[in-house]
């Protein structure tokens, strides 16, 4: 285990200079230079320009800008935002809890209708519930979910009018930012049903962004469930006369859900993916949104930030989820 | 390419006959009823796709400024004229989702053939030099891994400029990782059997001996990964229409047709719906066929 956890993270370091180095090199392969695209269209005279140059240290030997830019990093420095001028870091951390809660909420409520799914359609193979979860599994996992979420908003918003078109919460709820996550601040604000308030603005986001990995944890466990329901010890378990209940629920699941964990650690880029969409669609103010307007409002301090961070994140995230799986999986523990 | 390694799978790619292989290989797909379905819309969008000038009622961009939004056939208001209705500028919308299908397999055959050039070229390299070289491959692969896939394209997009073709490098850019490690992973376990050996020692130069002695023997997973990117090309594609980083209005790619629409869904369910229904069948042909794909071309991948 110590030497699979030391070459773990051997293999981590090159990545992790990797992405400082692509982040680095993203506002450096635009065409033009880095101040005339802060200036856009207003036109610079060539003094401004030089002196600007000067001032950001864009005159300098690129492997320079480079080591200052790293060493920058340690100090929590990614530049600030050309729109707000805050700087990128606090930006970033004020937007992604609410990422952060979407992508829980979406990747809880997969997980529990995912793994409940799989281990059903599993255990009655070839009925026609395995047959219709595994044809809506296909159907998820083939969803442009941009338009599922206009399908759903059309739906619930328009027509039935049940939930709201957008945002965290109604306007007429205010209160500080404690957690950042919306659900446990409206409950900590003891503002009457401002917590049921968040709940509805979170719902069709969190089914829209829950979508594919549901899908896919349910073909998944599936799967899964099927090959260890075949194995000798499940039989072996049967035949004592164990209750069919415990030997799925207890014996087989454990086992099955080896590969499933696995498959939720690398839906993480998945919801990343998706959390752009789905903010987008239902104007949810996290990163992902966040990310696509500095893009459109040529904002590349922030874009440039924000590609490190989540691509930090994402390597991190992947980490914890290797680690975990060698804690589940015995296999890898001991070699 | 006779040989005669005999541990074969269910699915011999080795025969030398290409007809048999074909007809080995229909046996195991026709068997997936879902595959065969998906295969056929799939024949069905590519005819729809190649007779767009014939079957389509309108143009992709004749603006009928009379016919604003006009409901599809069956609803009150609807005309034959516009059998799915218009969009909010009174252009045909069946005429647009048919010209559209040009470009979403468009999209996919270009997007697939540039992953899979630069994917098989870099992993033959990765798994055949080893050492340094195939360190340094492999690390910058986990580099473009380790960035969630739409938000990479989109900065790439933004560095290129948003267009269709330059949404179509940037989801080839993303893609090929996975063509790179597949292509790498089956080198490595093929480089060291007697079939390669003796053709080393028999004086085959290295770069036949990539293309030539090694690869057509690490096609299987390929295929299969190259069938089911095809449609996370066409989603992605979309994604980005969608998000204003693709096709530009006023081309009628789906996704940017959704794009266009958004503002009207609470108005003309039809503009947002159909476009989506289309991306969908699509996509999920595709999917259909890549996993009859899969379970015929790979045993051990077969789901029960």
């Amino acid at each position: 285990m110590f030497y699979y956890l030391l070459r773990r993270f051997g293999l981590l370091i090159p990545t992790f200079f990797g992405v400082t180095i692509a982040s680095f090199a993203f506002i450096r392969l635009l065409p033009g230079d880095p101040v005339l695209l802060m200036a856009g269209e207003r036109g610079l005279t060539p003094e401004r320009h030089a002196e600007l140059l000067k001032k950001f240290g864009y005159d300098r030997p690129i492997w320079e800008q480079y080591l200052d830019y790293f060493f920058g990093l340690f100090q929590g420095d990614l530049g600030n935002s050309l729109i707000t001028k805050k700087p990128v870091l606090e930006e970033f951390f004020t937007l992604f809890p609410a990422t952060i809660e979407l992508s829980l909420c979406a990747i809880i409520f997969a997980m529990i209708l995912g793994i409940t799914a799989g281990i059903v359609a599993a255990v009655k193979r070839g009925s026609w519930f395995d047959q219709g979860v595994m044809g809506t599994a296909l159907v998820g996992y083939s969803m442009p979910i941009f338009w599922w979420g206009l399908l759903l908003i059309i739906l619930f918003s328009g027509i039935l009018k049940w939930t709201p078109v957008s945002g965290r919460i109604s306007l007429i709820y205010f209160f500080p930012p404690v957690t950042g996550f919306m659900l446990i601040d409206s409950l900590l604000s003891g503002q009457k049903g401002a917590f049921s308030s968040a709940v509805s603005h979170l719902i069709l986001p969190t089914i829209v962004l829950g979508t594919i990995p549901l899908a896919v944890i349910a073909r998944q466990t599936r799967s899964a469930m099927l090959e260890v329901l075949g194995e000798d010890y499940v039989r072996t378990a049967r035949a004592k006369g164990l209750s069919p209940r415990r030997v799925v629920g207890i014996h087989a699941l454990r086992n099955a859900l080896i590969p499933v964990v696995t498959t939720i650690g690398l839906q993480v880029g998945v919801l990343l993916t998706g959390a752009i969409l789905t903010e987008t669609i239902f104007s949810w103010p996290g990163i992902g949104k966040w990310m696509l307007d500095s893009i459109f409002r040529r904002d590349y301090p922030s874009v440039q930030g924000g590609l490190l961070l989540i691509g930090l994140f994402v390597m991190i995230v992947n980490l914890i989820v290797d680690l975990l799986y060698g804690l589940v999986n015995p296999k890898i523990r001991h070699t | 390419m006779t040989d005669t390694v005999s541990n074969a799978p269910d699915l011999d790619i080795r025969k030398t006959g290409r007809l048999e292989l074909l007809i080995e290989f229909w046996r195991y797909f026709s068997e997936n009823r879902g595959a065969v379905i998906g295969l056929w819309f799939f024949v069905f969008i590519c005819l729809i796709a190649i007779f767009a000038g014939v079957i389509a009622p309108h143009t992709a961009t004749d603006q009928f400024r009379d016919a604003l939004l006009v409901p599809p056939v069956w609803q009150e208001g609807g005309t034959w004229k516009f059998i799915l209705g218009t969009d909010p500028v009174g252009r045909d919308m069946l005429s647009r989702l048919i010209y559209g299908s040009r470009l979403s397999l468009l999209v996919g055959v270009i997007v697939v053939s540039i992953a899979l050039v630069i994917g098989i070229t870099v992993g033959l390299i990765a798994g055949f030099v080893g050492g340094a070289v195939d360190a340094i491959i492999m690390r910058i692969m986990d580099i473009i891994l380790s960035f969630p896939s739409l938000l990479l394209a989109l900065t790439l997009v933004a560095i290129l400029g948003p267009s269709l073709t330059n949404a179509m490098i940037a989801i080839a850019i993303v893609q090929q990782p996975h063509y790179v490690r597949l292509t790498r992973a089956a080198v490595m376990t093929e480089r060291g059997k007697d079939y390669v050996i003796a053709a080393k020692v028999a004086g085959v130069r290295p770069l036949r001996l990539m293309f030539h002695t090694i690869l057509p023997n690490c096609l299987a997973p390929l295929i299969v990964q190259a069938a089911l990117s095809f449609s996370t090309a066409i989603l992605d594609a979309a994604a980005l229409g969608f998000l204003g980083m693709g096709a530009q209005p006023p081309t009628p790619e789906w996704g940017t047709m959704l794009a266009e629409a958004r503002e009207f869904i609470l108005r003309a369910w039809w503009v947002v719906t159909f476009p989506g229904i289309a991306i969908l069948l699509t996509v999920l042909a595709i999917n259909l066929m890549g996993d009859g794909i899969r379970d015929a071309l790979d045993p051990k991948l077969r789901r029960s």
